[in-house]
């Protein structure tokens, strides 16, 4: 059968050396459509498109371009073969003016005198062709950021890119200048351009695309036409199935007087370009209680997170039973040293504590005999604390950093994707300690974009959209639907 | 740390062989004889006792600054105001020890000790509160801070301190000596090697201490190996920050003494001469290792000093081209070292 797609992606497959980044990944996107790619992050999303783009190449899986195999070996052939891709972030020179820029690297004319008349013209007419508006002669480090996107799409425009990439261009602007990016995005549709629109706001893919194809650890969990899904539907798809797990949490009861371990009261977090990334948050968690906070990424956990432990500021009141443990999303960024051994990442933070040093001295002994409880009690493989961090596996080295910030017996503990990118056994280790941190009078906030995960440990769920509070349900009455309906923006039924 | 001392031993065994291999090469490209050329480096160096003496004198300078840029390098910091900093300690060592004729040996040159520090300290402050409060880079501050120190410290000896028809300061009471090793070991008579090396070597075991034993060094580890993780850890970065530069900073301070008071008792224009530019040589070969510095210091001072013995034979900036060989050699290395791990 003669296949219409502009772009057929079939059984993809990139491993690295600890994760399978696509795992047999189809993708087929018919020419003159807008179609969206979603996921959470880590889903593979961006693997995809630098496979699309030749910036990375597949261990498997065919591309076609309108029925033709190809094989690109670095993103020039994609070029060639008229592939643009707009990055999200940009990749500018600030002083030069934009048709400088958007010329850069094919100027017209000979090679030493290039005619800046005809790069000026060029950039005008494509600029009239599309209806972008931007000022040839404009300075890039004068513009907007919206004007900067619009520079970049120009960019790939004049490469001549008839499938444009675009690779969550929506993250940096403001309201208004999305609705100026959707009417271009729909012109260059209406001229014949296939669009490839990553992201993983479901409000924005419902109103700009035609087709969906959504990203799950690595696989295609489903495609859809836009019209005929729902933003609850591609919210379940993206996040998993949402079957309520059996609940181990029953089993971990704290029997104490149940104090407050952690309150807030209208906390707002200042969020880039003048907006809010949290918004008159209020939540209390007591002693022995797990509360889980769903939502899509990016609407203001990390904020949170940061927050209740101190490490942003925030207008609004925060109080807590004690410093608060923290296992942060990225454990590369913010949890480790991955140059440095086991124990040493073990120790850090608790340094301090009589335990382990006086102020002139740390105790090795004391650090070794701690270090190999944790290695024991969390399983750590290779058991050898002497090991770099980076060397363990991406489970193991979570395992270091749950180890570490349960160990310090906290009273409040902030759990930010605790199970992200961590292999099932891990995980299933992971959820158990942090049960029996609440049995033993924690109070944990638990922020994960996992509702398999929040269902199975939480004793109360709450969601964030938008920096905002959408509401809290006990977990005997979390359902799915409401759960949906809020990650998705919409307001209480 | 055996395991550590020995890797570091054959990382800068190499670096020195291939060095080694790299002069031959310009030695015969000079048409010289390269056997001839190793005899007078063995029997000019490293067996005659002058030789030896000056290449170990050489060795504490760039021990003393190459533990400031290890220090501060080790901890993400790149320090490289150490020449700046060695001025001011030197200076500033100078003037107390001037100022206070009467005392004695045992006061004052522990005195003395401090107050180099101090100066070197006092010398990175500007740049650690530049970095801690406003983000300031370092390596622009530390590299200004290099010219104010020389342009003032020639400036302060002449204008005020300095011997008439000299470039340099009175000598310091005599109880502001630090020994010679030629009073002790008759083969060292007549070099400037003294009582500094053991100083430089005690501290660069305390250096060692200080990072691997204590919370504080643990910390100040951790802030270089990743400040994110060190900050969600409750450690406070910046005036972490602060203290990385401003101990370095001391560190290069007491390079001085090593020419003030085990050497010349005076303090005298341009003495550093880029030694302390030359520590962040020493502290690149020895990994920001304080163990591999003191080896590292040895390397470049024998280089030095081979370069001075040899100078009749073959053209002393052979030597100096050799020594920036042997920072090339050591990047390109670590550069693949680095990818592999």
């Amino acid at each position: 059968m003669p296949s219409t797609a502009a772009i057929a992606l079939r059984g993809i497959v990139k491993r690295y050396p600890r994760v399978i980044a696509n795992d047999g990944v189809d993708l087929v996107v018919d020419k003159g459509t807008i179609h969206a790619v979603i996921g959470e992050n880590g889903a593979g999303k961006s693997t995809l498109m630098k496979i699309l783009y030749g910036m990375v190449r597949p261990d498997e899986g065919s591309i076609e371009l309108a029925g033709r195999p190809v094989r690109f070996a670095s993103p020039r052939e994609a070029i060639a073969a008229g592939i643009g891709m707009v990055h999200q972030h940009f990749m500018l020179v600030r002083p030069l003016t934009v048709y400088e820029n958007v010329v850069l690297g094919q100027e017209p004319g000979r090679a030493l005198r290039w005619d800046r008349r005809q790069a000026r013209s060029e950039v005008s007419r494509l600029s009239k062709e599309y209806g972008i508006a931007v000022d040839p002669e404009a300075r890039v480090a004068e513009l907007s950021v919206g004007e900067e996107q619009r520079v970049e799409i120009l960019k790939v425009l004049y490469r001549g890119a008839r499938t444009l990439i675009l690779d969550e261009p929506t993250a940096v602007l403001t309201p208004g200048e999305c609705e100026e990016l959707f009417a271009t995005l729909r012109r260059l549709k209406q001229a014949g351009s296939t669009i490839l629109f990553i992201s993983h706001k479901l409000k924005e893919v419902m109103a700009l695309c035609d087709r969906v194809t959504v990203m799950r650890r690595g696989k295609t969990v489903g495609e859809k036409a836009c019209a005929e899904t729902s933003r609850e539907e591609l919210a379940r798809l993206m996040v998993g199935d949402m079957e309520i797990a059996e609940s181990k949490s029953s089993d971990f009861r704290y029997e104490a007087a149940p104090e407050t371990a952690l309150e807030l009261e209208s906390v707002c977090v200042a969020g880039p370009h003048g907006r809010r990334a949290l918004s008159e948050i209020s939540l209390s968690v007591a002693a022995g209680e797990i509360l889980g906070v769903a939502g899509v990424e990016g609407n203001g956990q990390r904020e949170l997170a940061q927050a209740v432990c101190g490490l942003l500021p925030y207008y609004g009141r925060i109080r807590r039973a004690g410093r608060a443990a923290y296992i942060p999303e990225d454990r590369h960024r913010c949890g480790l040293l991955l140059c440095a051994p086991a124990w040493e990442n073990m120790l850090l933070g608790r340094h301090r504590e009589r335990e382990f040093s006086s102020p002139l001295s740390l105790d090795q002994a004391a650090i070794r005999r701690y270090g190999r409880a944790l290695v024991s009690d969390f399983d750590l493989r290779p058991p050898d604390l002497e090991q770099r961090a980076a060397a363990f596996s991406g489970g193991n080295q979570q395992k270091i950093v749950v180890g570490r910030e349960l160990s310090k017996s906290p009273r409040v503990l902030v759990a930010a994707h605790p199970t992200r990118g961590v292999d099932i056994g891990a995980a299933a280790l992971i959820h158990d300690r942090i049960l029996r941190a609440k049995a033993a009078g924690c109070g944990v906030l638990l922020i994960s974009a996992d509702l398999d995960e929040l269902l199975a440990l939480c004793d109360r769920i709450a969601v964030l959209y938008s920096g905002r509070l959408m509401g809290v349900l006990p977990r005997g009455q979390a359902n799915l639907e409401t759960l949906g309906r809020w990650m998705a923006g919409l307001e209480q039924a | 740390m055996r395991a550590l001392i020995k890797s570091e031993g054959r990382w800068i065994t190499a670096a020195a062989a291939l060095s080694l291999a790299v002069l031959l090469l310009g030695v015969v490209g000079l048409g010289r004889n390269p056997a001839l050329v190793l005899r007078l480096m063995v029997s000019r160096v490293l067996l005659s006792p002058y030789g030896l003496g000056q290449t170990l004198y050489k060795t504490t300078t760039l021990i003393f600054t190459g533990l400031a840029c290890a220090l501060a390098f080790r901890c993400g910091l790149f320090n490289i105001g150490a020449e700046g900093q060695v001025y001011a300690g030197g200076f500033l060592m100078t003037a107390v020890g001037l100022a206070l004729p009467g005392l004695p040996a045992v006061l004052l040159i522990p005195l003395l000790l401090v107050v180099s520090a101090l100066g070197g300290g006092l010398w990175a402050l500007l740049p650690g509160y530049l970095k801690a409060k406003r983000g300031a880079h370092e390596v622009i501050t530390t590299m200004m801070m290099n010219f104010i120190a020389l342009a003032l410290t020639n400036y302060l000896v002449m204008a005020r301190f300095h011997v008439p028809e000299t470039i340099h300061t009175q000598e310091l009471p005599a109880a502001a000596s630090l020994p010679l090793a030629g009073a002790f070991a008759r083969t060292f008579q007549g070099s400037a090697v003294n009582a500094s090396l053991l100083v430089a070597l005690a501290l660069a075991a305390a250096v060692w201490y200080f990072l691997w034993r204590t919370p504080l060094g643990f910390e100040l580890r951790a802030v270089g190996a990743n400040p994110e993780a060190a900050r969600s850890s409750g450690v406070p970065v910046e005036s972490r920050l602060f203290l990385i530069l401003v101990a370095s900073g001391a560190l290069a301070g007491l390079a001085g003494v090593n020419f003030i008071l085990g050497y010349k008792h005076y303090f005298e224009q341009g003495f550093a001469a880029e030694e302390g530019f030359l520590g962040i040589a020493v502290a690149l070969v020895a990994k920001n290792h304080p163990v591999g510095v003191v080896f590292a210091a040895l390397l470049f001072a024998l280089l030095s000093q081979a370069g001075l013995a040899l100078n009749t034979v073959i053209p002393r900036e052979l030597f100096e081209i050799l020594q920036s060989a042997v920072i090339f050699i050591v990047v390109i290395c670590q550069n693949r070292l680095g990818e592999k791990a």
